[in-house]
This record gives structure tokens, sequence and C-alpha cells, in this order.
């Protein structure tokens, strides 16, 4: 099947005509250490089909007995969420036919989710946006499978597939938008800030390790576009598995400017599946809600009903961390920021970098300087983000502790730097194997001053003669006679001493 | 011993004997796989024999013995075992082509706590695919023969199981009840067969039919025999979420008290009258005046909703198989079909699924899909599943008022092969007493209560109890069986006339 290259409308001229309602269905792989419905590992990354048994393979006759931690962790994302608790509950059969589907069904959750009617507040340029939070519900993933000799890398003309099921039974987690309307421009925005503040979310809740890149969170994004003013939603399509936040923010926008020159050339959006494509931006029809399945949905009678008690559901309340948005707030002020600064930390991708690196020690302005000049810089001569870079909060409080210390100046404290990053050792280790602590010795700084006077008397004349300032001209040179190691302050001292004692 | 003798005896004597040192293990199972050598051919009861598994388990349970080591109550004992128990070394089929020569690379609960229990399995037994039908003529390898008489049917759906216990080729079977598929293979020929309260027996390793409704329980000759078996296979299993966590009724205690002095019975008065045969209602009339005179106290009780079982039932297990059948689709385990690299995986799916299942299963998984289907779910699985608890209400009103209810267990006897495969609805009445019980989840069993006087062929007499109260069920069916022995001067299956003859061909009757 061939589709014609959609005709885009201009984004500004887009949303200045129309107003854009978004919802968000992510899925969340939980990290617990077995599956969710029998007692193999969730390790990511094995050999295909080597962490599978009877039940996740769904051979006949094997029943499922459903992960408690796994139901502990959707309790804390739902409550995380501002989400209702269900006191009782089901698990539902998705039935349809998948060869990735070892039982070709899924155990999920269909009209008894455990969690309901939550929200979660995104914050976009100050503006504070409360997403509704329709639902949380917990089910099994599927097998993965691998397309092979298809140009699409899609079951559609490929020569054959193979399937891994080590991901089948792992236990997923899908959170549930409420439609969000009245965010205008800020659409694909509000979007990618909402997945973002729901993942930091989610690794503050230690219940997944949310990366996208491995397919541990994944979005669908609905968007759907009306006349201003009109009173009504339009048609809205489901784009499929936009798996970093980068495209979410594109899916969207195309899905705008793409749904307007439709109805602009009098046409009528399809209630279908659309597809990302990462190369383009662009998205591709799938499956339209006239091919919809039938799922078959009915309460899965191998399981008894989920039923937490009020006494654990508060248990769990009690133990939730700090949330994001509360730290943030706090370490704001704590730290005496303004938005502006907080934002760039978190553009940065530097605030929990900062934030260990102050509870390593450091004072929080240090810690900010470090990790928003020097290592950024670092950062992008390598190409690589801050997190990934060879050094740890605890080795740049070290060494911001040691210039304030004295031991190091800037200079040096960068060449410890160098030094970390090159593999070499802790902070510590560098300084004693560069020799890189400061001058402050007298005798060793006195040759050094002596030399520079003589080298410049008319400074020291001018020195005598009350103008201190000038002393720097002198302690340049002394610096560098000693390579950069001497210690400035000590070294003005002696400088002020020499020039005006009577020789 | 004379293997003939060794054949004839109960489980329980038989564990007796190889305790004692009377006979070995060995010998008793050997004599049951010359049995079934000498008349399987005409009963057709096993799918698989495993001579040299069951020839080891028996050895390993001698050499226990040797060794001083302390047996179970069924030690050695032979058993055949309902084609739908996992088996690591046999084929596990469920009748049907789809799973033909699978080998499940695990064991059920269930047979992993009969190897423990030294319970020496000599084979898999014939079935209605995927335990469907109530006839054995649903099973792909064709029909299994009621001993009494071989153009009849062993009942179903675990007919396999049934025919092999009456024709004295294994003393003990296991099968399992989804609307009748123990109690209505043990009536029809002439032995003990219950259906657990639901959960009490594990169903990790059975392959499912309609996943709240099936239970696995004992078939055997004796009441007591029953009880032991149900002992063995009881009890809570991690594995099974809808297994009981509580302790298993005490059923070879009540087996062995066979007393029903002051015991309330109730007489279901929805279960009887138009539509059953006469000579069945004669008998069950006399069960129940023998009842009264060991001393119960029966009354009739009416259950209003029962009415409506058979269908609730028709529209509850075919909606869980459809789902529970899907993961037959030839991809992973079993018949493949048209996988000749042209085709795609959906097609191949289906013509697997067209060739590997038969047409009684294709209706239910069609009748199923329709069910659950968006827009007639509320009508029908929704309507269904709210009869479902009008029926265990009516139950929980019952049991108010009596200790156990009966009825018959069938509403005819045996009845010819090819009799009624051309009219699924015929078929489905077989199950008209027992269904309601598998619906509320409770206990039942089926104690022989005689021969039809019109047709000469066993008539069950169907007790059921409360959920939990399987106990009740072994008092009642013991003192039954005790005093119908005692008037009858011999076991029932003594006048089992099917196999006359056997003797001469496999040389030990």
């Amino acid at each position: 099947m061939t589709e014609l290259v959609a005709e885009l409308a201009d984004y500004d001229d887009a949303v200045a005509r129309y107003e854009p309602v978004i919802g968000l269905e992510t899925h969340v792989e939980l990290g617990t250490v077995t599956k969710m419905f029998c007692g193999c590992s969730t390790v990511f990354g094995a050999e295909p089909n080597s962490l599978v048994c009877p039940v996740c393979l769904g051979l006949p006759g094997s029943l499922p007995v459903a992960n408690r931690t796994a139901i502990e962790y959707t309790i804390r994302i739902g409550l995380a969420l501002n989400c209702s608790i269900a006191s009782w509950c089901r698990f539902a059969r998705k039935n349809y036919f998948y060869p990735d589907m070892p039982k070709d069904f899924q155990i999920s959750q269909y009209d008894e989710p455990l969690c309901t009617d939550g929200w979660l507040d995104v914050t976009v340029d100050e503006n504070v946006v409360r997403v509704g939070i329709e639902r949380v519900h917990l089910e099994e993933d599927t097998g993965k499978s691998l397309h092979i000799g298809g140009a699409t890398g899609r079951i559609h003309g490929a020569d054959y597939s193979l399937v891994d099921y080590n991901r089948a039974g792992i236990p997923l987690v899908e959170v549930v938008t409420k439609p969000v309307p009245g965010t205008g421009a800020f659409a694909p925005v509000v979007a990618r800030a909402y997945v973002t503040e729901l993942r930091d979310l989610l690794r503050s809740l230690g219940v997944s390790d949310v990366r996208m890149e491995e397919g541990s969170l994944r979005c669908d994004v609905n968007t759907s576009i009306a006349p201003r003013g009109s009173g009504t939603w339009g048609t809205r399509t489901e784009t499929k598995n936009v798996n970093s936040l980068r495209s979410i923010e594109r899916a969207v926008r195309f899905e705008i400017e793409r749904q307007a020159a439709v109805l602009d050339g009098g046409g009528r959006v399809v209630q279908e599946t659309r597809h990302f494509q990462e190369d383009t931006g662009t998205t591709t029809a799938g499956r339209s809600k006239e091919e919809a399945q039938d799922y078959r949905y009915f309460p899965e009678p191998d399981l008894v009903p989920v039923a937490p008690s009020p006494e654990w559901v508060e248990q769990i309340r009690a133990s939730l961390p700090e949330f994001p948005a509360a730290r943030r707030a706090r370490l704001q002020r704590e730290w005496g920021l303004s938005e502006l600064d907080m934002a760039a930390l978190q553009n940065a991708g530097a605030l929990d970098l900062v934030a260990e690196t102050v509870a390593a020690g450091a004072p929080p302005d240090q810690a900010r300087n470090w990790w928003l000049g020097e290592l950024s810089r670092r950062a992008n001569e390598v190409g690589t983000d801050l997190t990934t870079l060879p050094v740890t909060p605890a080795q740049v409080a070290r060494v911001s502790e040691l210039v304030a210390s004295g031991a190091l100046n800037a200079k040096l404290a960068r060449q410890v730097l160098d030094g970390v990053l090159a593999g070499e050792g802790s902070p510590d280790e560098i300084v004693a194997a560069r020799g890189l602590a400061i001058v402050s010795d007298d005798g060793a700084l006195l040759a050094a001053i002596d030399q520079a006077i003589a080298a410049n008397p008319e400074v020291a004349e001018t020195i005598r003669s009350g103008k201190t300032a000038a002393a720097g001209v002198l302690i340049g040179a002394v610096m560098k006679a000693t390579r950069g190691q001497a210690d400035a302050g000590r070294a003005r001292e002696l400088i002020l001493e020499r020039v005006t004692e009577p020789s | 011993m004379a293997p003939t003798e060794l054949t004839r005896m109960t489980a329980a004597e038989l564990a007796g004997a190889i305790a004692s040192g009377e006979t070995s293990a060995v010998d008793v199972t050997q004599a049951h796989l010359n049995r079934i050598e000498a008349v399987d051919g005409r009963v057709h009861a096993f799918l698989h024999v495993a001579p040299e598994a069951a020839v080891a388990a028996a050895g390993a349970v001698d050499a226990r013995r040797a060794a001083g080591e302390p047996l179970g109550p069924l030690a050695g004992v032979p058993l055949v075992l309902k084609d739908l128990f996992t088996t690591t070394d046999m084929p596990t089929t469920c009748g049907s082509r789809i799973l033909e020569g699978w080998r499940p690379p695990y064991d059920a609960t269930i047979t992993t706590r009969l190897r423990r229990a030294g319970i020496v399995i000599l084979g898999k037994a014939n079935m209605d695919e995927f335990a469907m039908g109530s006839s054995t003529e649903n099973s792909a390898f064709g029909p299994s023969h009621n001993p009494w008489d071989l153009s009849r049917v062993p009942g179903g759906s675990s007919g396999g199981s049934s025919a092999a216990v009456t024709a004295f080729e294994a003393p003990l079977g296991l099968g399992t009840d989804t609307g009748g598929s123990i109690r209505q293979p043990a009536a029809v020929c002439g032995i003990v067969g219950t259906k657990p309260t639901y959960g009490g027996s594990s169903r990790y390793g059975v392959v499912a039919f309609a996943s709240s409704l099936d239970t696995p329980g004992p078939l055997a000759r004796t009441v007591l025999d029953a009880a032991l078996l149900h002992e063995v296979i009881s009890g809570h299993d991690p594995c099974d979420s809808t297994s009981i966590d509580a302790p298993v009724p005490p059923v070879v205690a009540a087996a062995r008290q066979a007393d029903v002095s002051g015991l309330r019975v109730g007489v279901v008065a929805e279960l009887g009258g138009e539509g059953y045969q006469p000579g069945v209602l004669a008998r069950f009339t006399e069960a129940v005046e023998l009842l009264e005179s060991l001393g119960a106290k029966v009354t009739e009780v009416s259950c209003p909703h029962f009415t409506y079982a058979l269908p609730a039932y028709y529209l509850i297990a075919p909606s869980e198989c459809s789902s529970n059948l899907a993961r037959f689709d030839g991809m992973r385990y079993g018949l493949r079909v048209g996988d000749d690299g042209t085709r795609s995986a959906e097609e191949v799916m289906s013509l697997t699924r067209a060739a590997g299942f038969g047409a009684e299963v294709k209706r239910r998984i069609m009748l199923g899909t329709y069910a659950l289907s968006s827009g007639y779910y509320d009508a029908y699985y929704g309507k269904a599943q709210q009869v479902r608890t009008l029926i265990a209400r009516d139950f929980d009103a019952a049991f108010e008022q009596v200790d156990v209810l009966v009825s018959p267990t069938t509403p005819t006897t045996a009845f010819a092969i090819g009799e009624r495969t051309d009219d699924p609805i015929s078929m489905y009445l077989a199950d008209l007493c027992t269904i309601p019980s598998d619906l509320a989840g409770n206990a039942a069993i089926s104690v022989p209560c005689g021969l039809a006087p019109d047709d000469g062929l066993p008539v069950g007499l169907q007790v059921m109890a409360p959920v939990l109260a399987d106990d009740r069920l072994y008092r009642v069916a013991a003192a039954v069986e005790a005093a119908l022995d005692q008037r009858r001067g011999h076991p029932l299956l003594d006048d089992a006339k099917g196999l006359k003859g056997a003797g001469k061909v496999g040389g030990d009757d």
C-alpha cells in the first residue's frame, strides 16, 4: 500500500486556526526482578529465549500467578499520580492472534483498572498544565518480533520473522491520560514535558529504569484538532511507539500540520493508528478504526481478583519518596536559584548531578559551575551528555573542596578533572601523581619572587610608590615560573613584603 | 498372587499387599500391563501406554520398601492419567490432532504428586478432544468403548479413564470435570467418580478447557479408593492462583465411616421427571429409599435456577475455551500446516487450526467467540455469569436445609456409539444433572446405584455437598456402596459382560 506524501499546513498558521487536543498512553516496563506471572528474570539483553518457562511461553496447562511486587509498584505509581486505588479489581484477557503473544491473548486490565482518576502537573515556560490521568493499569508485555528481509522492519514484506519471548510476561504498566485541551501552540511541548515529568517521577519511585532507548518506556500519542471556537473536538489519530522525547514533540507537531492540511482541503481526518518515522519525522497510516479488532475482553478466570487492603495502600503511600516537582522547588529554594537558573540546570540534565555533588559536600554554586561550565564543555566536545561523562559527583565535590582549601587553583583543578576523565584515578591520586599541589612553600616562592622583582624593577618601584595593584604583574611572572602551581595569595603577600623590605 | 487376582483387587488392597510384601509393585504393574495388552484393543481406553516407565516407577517403590522407607497409602498402585495432564515422559495430546505427539517439558502438579506418592502411571487415557464431549467420540483418535457393552460409549470426556478402570486395566484413573466429565463417565460405567470442590485440586499442568470450571478428580471402582486418590491429589498449590489454601477435607476417614444416620439429604426437585430414563429414575428412587432406611432424613428441595444451568454453561464454557484454545496456532508446538514459505503467519495459523481441531471444538470456539464479541457480551457471557450466581445461591439456600443433595448423575444410561453424534443438543443433555455443581464450584460424586431394569446398564447416584465439604460425599457414597454390595452379594462390576471371554485372549480373566 502506498500513501501519498502528506500535505502539511504551516504550523503557526495551523495552531492559529485550530485547537489541538492531545492524549498520551505510556507503557512502562516495571523493574521487578521477576516477570509478571512467573519466576523468570526480567534482565534486559540476555540471549534470545533464554529467560522463559512454561508460564511465560504460555504452554498448554500452565497458569499465571500474579507478582505482588508488580502490583505494589503499580499502586505506587497510582498514588504518585494522585489516583484512586481500587479496593477490588480483576485482570482481563485481551484476545488477539499474534506470533509474539504466547497465549494469543494478553493478560491486561480492562474495565477494572487498579488506579483511576488522577493528575500530573507539568511546567512549560513557567506555566503549570494539569494533565488528567484517566487510568493506570497493569498487564504483561508481549514477546519481541524481529522481521527479517523487509524494507520497513515490519512484518509486511519480510522474508521471515524471529520471535524472542524473553520480554513476554515482563510487567507493564500503562498510564493513560485524559484528553488535554487548551494548550494551543504548546501542545507538542506539553506532550514532551508530560512524558519527561512522568519519566522523572517513575524514576524517583524506583519502579522502572525508564529507558526509552531500551523500550522500557514507550509512548502512543493521540492528536486531534478542531477549528478554534467550534466547541467541538476533532477525530483523533493514535501515533504508535514514539520512542524518544524529541520524537513525541515532533509527532504531535507533524500530526497538527497534517490534520490541518486535511481539514483545509475539505477532507476528513480518519480515526486510525499511525506509525512515526524517526528518519523523516513524519507519521504514516496504519490500521483504521473500521478494521479495528474486537478484543473480546473478559475477566481472567485463571487469576483471583486483586484486592489491596487499605492498610497496605497507606503503607505504600507512607513509603513514597519526595516527588521530582517538590524536590525541584525545594532545591531551587535551598540553592537560591531563579526559575531561569533552574530551567538551565534541568535542560542540561544536570539537576541530579548537581544535587549529588552538593550532597557530597560541595557548595551549590560551585557544584553548579562545575557541571554547567567546565564539564558541560567537555561533554559537548566529545558529543555525550553529562550523565555519561566518566566523572562522579563525589569526584567533582572533592575537586571543589581542594580548590576551597587552597590546595588547588582553578587551572590546576581543571588539570585534575582532565586526569579523572582520562581514567587516571581519584582527584587525590591525580594531584599526587601529576604533582599538581599548589606551591605555598615560602622558600620555593621567594626564589621565584626575587627573580621576578629583579626582572621587573620598574614594577617593583610602582608597588613601592603605593600602587599595590601592580603586584598582579609580578604574580603573573611567579605563576609562569612555577607553571601555575604557586599559591597566588601567598605570593602576593610575599611580593608586598619583599618590595617594601629595606634592601 | 495370580495376575487375575491382582487386576481384580482394589487400590487399597493392592497397596496393602505391596506394603506387606505379599506381592511387589512390579508384579502389580506387570499384571495390569498384561491386562491392557489383552483387552485394550477392544476397549481403546489408552492413547499411550508406557510399560517401561511404569515398571521403572514400580521398581522404585519396591526398592524403597526394601530399604525400609515409609510408603504412602497408594504406593505401587497403577493409575491411568487422562491425556490432558502434562507428563514429561509421555506425550500429552488432549485427544487432539493439534497436539499429536507433543511432549511437555514439565509435569502437572498432580502428576508430580502422583509420582511422589509412588503411584505408577501406566499411560494416558483417551478423552473427548480438549475435554469437550460426553462420550469420547470427539477424540481425534477414535472412541473408547464401554466395558459393559462395547457398542456403547463409556461417557466423557474422561471416558478413557472410566473405561480403563471398569475394564480392570487400572484400579485408579484421573479425570477432569468441567460439566460432568468425571461423574457422567463414572455413572455410565458403574464406577465411582468425584468432582472435588473447585480449587481443591490443582489445575497447574492440566490443559485448560474452561478455567473457571475445570476440576481434576479421581475415578475408582470403590468409594475408599476414590477417597485415597482424592487425598493424594488435593491441597494448596502455589502455582495455581485459584487453588484453595485450606486443609483437605477428611475424605478417607469419611469413606471409612460410611454412616448416614441423622444426615439430612435433599432430593433436588428439578433434576428428575420428564426426559429421564424410567430405569434410571427407578434405581434413583430405590437409592433414596435406601438412604432413608440407613437413617438419613430425606426431604425434597427446590433449586429453581438449575433449569438454566445448561444454557448458562454453554455460554461460559465455550467463551473461556475460545480464549484458552487460541494458543494452539502452530507457531510454537504441535501441528503446523501450510508453512511452505509462501504463506503469512496468519494463514499458517488459520490452516493449522482448521486441520487440527475437530468439529465439536470448532463449534465451541465459535460459540464462545460470538458470546464474547463486542455488543453481545452483556446479553450472553454477562447474563450467563448472573445465572451462575443464582445457581450458587440456590445451592446456598438448599444447604441451609440439608447436608447433601442427591439426584441421578445422568438422565440416561450409556448410549450407543454414534447415537448422538449428529445431535449436539442431545449430547449436551447427558450433563444436565452434573453442570450445576460445576457452575457453583461445590463438590459432587457419582456412585453406582445398580443397573437400570430397562437395559441392564449401570446407573449413577449423584451426591452434592457444599464447598470444602467433600468428606460428606464419601460418607454417603460409602454407605450406599456397602449396603448395595451386601444386598447384591458381589461387586457390581462382576456383572459387566462386555468383556466376557477377555480372559481367553489375555489369559488372565
